[in-house]
């Protein structure tokens, strides 16, 4: 019955940009009832993109990034205090401040956090930091802009190179680590790894890659790091961009399939239970939720995108107080953007799913081009640097199984450059110090732990 | 007011850039980065760059305020 579901209580636990989106859709989806949204932060949501672009640039201040409304959602925000517990059954979500919100219908939009450093003493060196929030932000550009003498990044993938990237920009020597073969190989395989290295080399960044970091020294003050290689790294700041984890540690008791990568939910947002059936009153959306996708043969999927959690919880709301016909997929194919030393780079599709690449328009000697992935014969995905008016073009692509690899040609009537297909190298997640930020999960929703199957 | 861009849909057109330059900006070829916190004399600016964005990238509002309800 639609007006039942247009009225009643529904809480949000995770305020930032997939609850809030969540929040002004339900409203304006006709929601006409009680709206919490739950928060640990004590801030109200905000961007986290320009973190490690803008910010840490000093051409904005860490806490000018709050998101603006769509429309007020007349909600209850409960700011600073966190979700500790569900009970599914007493529909209750339970605070640490020891109160609890009751529910008829619940979203989980809790995201990730960042991955700390394996030691807690060495991570606790003053000097040692991590980049996730705008506190995290704030705190790491005021020691950037005392002129640290060199700062350590571990870590190849987006963040970390964007924070290399803002270092050099800023004249600050950086050494970035990395355990796997290049930068960014794990979210878009071997090709544009190689584009990446040379990018950050061609920037004066020390790149080291197939190392380790065994241990980060420091006296209280952090003042370098140890190498696998046997090198040492002298450096007063270091920056651990080692990937994300899944805030998902507060549904342990709650009989959900959620886990360290992430809460297992249908096409249209409904949480899976432990035993791999479908709930009917907790959905969940953003980084948080980890979903099958047709287009990737039905694979789960985790994304840390922002563009996915905007449309993951508008689904989400639309289903929230919809009747079972009238709910939609959430079908978007994944888009991904980064911009880095002076370079707009963009995705569309899963890259990491695929067993070719081939550039199809520009070169990497111009650091200008699209590269297309595909997997058994057909269009996968497509990576743009410095060419994003072309992204819509290849997500069509996408979006119809298009053969791979495209006509010559296909898209502005230029040749192919690499008329040959090549291997695209994407590497067993396990070995690299980033994580892609596109993963693909396996088939079973119920699966705590998961093997990433390998792209080939 | 605030604004953000949806940089999954911004193709660096670069309208917002001309329209309002104390705003946005292009790092490099097609990079925006752009000043969330919109300062009082530059809205009519930024509403003219909303208004202008070809892929409608950029949204205009209010934040959340603490404590509202
Ligand atoms: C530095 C940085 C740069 C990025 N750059 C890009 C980019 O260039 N392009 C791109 O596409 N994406 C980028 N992203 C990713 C993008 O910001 C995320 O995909 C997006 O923030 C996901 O939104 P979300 O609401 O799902 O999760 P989050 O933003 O992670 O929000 C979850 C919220 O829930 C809160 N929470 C967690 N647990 C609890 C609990 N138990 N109780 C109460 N509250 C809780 C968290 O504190 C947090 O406030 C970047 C992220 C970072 C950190
Ligand atoms: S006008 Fe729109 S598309 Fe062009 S750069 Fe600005 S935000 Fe992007």
């Amino acid at each position: 019955m639609p007006d039942d579901l247009r009225e009643g209580r529904i809480v949000i636990v995770g305020a930032s940009l997939a609850g809030l989106r969540a929040a002004e859709t339900l409203r304006e989806e006709g929601f006409t009832g009680s709206l919490t949204v739950i928060g640990d932060e004590p801030h109200p949501p905000y961007d986290r993109p320009p973190l490690s672009k803008q910010v840490l640039l000093g051409r904005m201040a860490a806490d000018a990034a709050a998101l603006p409304m769509r429309r007020d959602p007349d909600a209850e925000w409960r700011l600073g205090v966190r979700a500790t517990g569900l009970d599914p059954v007493g529909k209750q979500v339970l605070l640490a401040d020891g109160e609890s919100v009751t529910y008829d219908r619940l979203l989980i939009a809790t995201g990730t956090r960042a991955r700390p450093w394996r030691n807690a003493d060495e991570a606790a060196l003053d000097g040692v930091f991590t980049l996730r929030t705008r506190d995290d932000a704030g705190r790491l550009t005021e020691r950037l802009a005392a002129g640290p003498r060199r700062v350590l990044v571990i870590g190849g993938g987006f963040t970390g190179s964007e924070i290399a990237s803002a270092c050099r920009e800023r004249g600050i020597e950086v050494t970035l680590a990395e355990r796997g073969p290049g930068p960014l190989v794990g979210a878009l395989g071997g090709t544009l790894s190689m584009l990446a290295a040379g990018l950050q080399r061609a920037h004066g960044v020390d790149l080291r890659c197939g190392v380790t970091v065994t241990a980060l020294r420091g006296n209280g003050r952090f003042t370098g790091a140890d190498l696998s290689d046997g090198s040492r790294i002298d450096a007063d700041v270091c920056v651990v961009a080692m990937g994300a984890v899944r805030n998902t540690e507060w549904l342990a008791e709650a009989g959900l399939a959620a886990g360290p990568r992430g809460v297992a939910c249908d096409a249209g947002c409904r949480a899976f239970n432990m035993y791999g059936i479908v709930t009917d009153d907790v959905f969940v959306a953003g980084d948080a939720a980890r979903f099958p996708h047709p287009l990737f043969e039905y694979q789960m999927l985790s994304l840390e995108h922002w563009g996915n959690a905007v449309t993951q919880a508008e689904v989400a709301a639309h289903n929230m107080v919809s009747p079972e016909p009238a709910r939609r997929p959430h079908l978007a194919v994944p888009v991904f953007w980064s911009s880095q030393f002076g370079l707009n780079i963009k995705s569309v599709g899963v890259p990491t799913f695929s067993d070719q690449v081939v550039i199809a328009q520009g070169s990497l000697d111009e650091r200008r081009l699209v590269a297309v992935y595909g997997y058994r014969g057909r269009i996968t995905a497509a990576v743009t640097v410095n060419m994003a008016k072309w992204l819509e073009y290849y997500q069509g692509l996408i979006e119809t199984a298009a053969p791979f690899p495209p006509g010559p040609g296909a898209a502005d009537g230029r040749p192919l450059v690499a008329a040959f297909p090549i291997p695209s190298n994407v590497p067993d997640p396990k070995g690299l110090f980033h994580g892609p930020t596109v993963a693909l999960t396996g088939y079973l929703p119920d699966r705590r732990l998961t093997v990433v199957r390998p792209a080939d | 007011m605030q604004i953000v861009v949806d940089l999954t849909r911004c193709q660096g057109y670069a309208q917002c850039v001309f329209l309002a330059p104390e705003v946005f900006e292009l790092h490099g070829e097609e990079a925006l980065l752009y000043n969330p916190a919109v300062p009082d004399d530059q809205l009519d600016r930024v509403r003219q760059a909303a208004a202008a964005c070809p892929v409608q990238a950029i949204l205009l509002g209010e934040e959340v305020s603490a404590g509202a309800r």
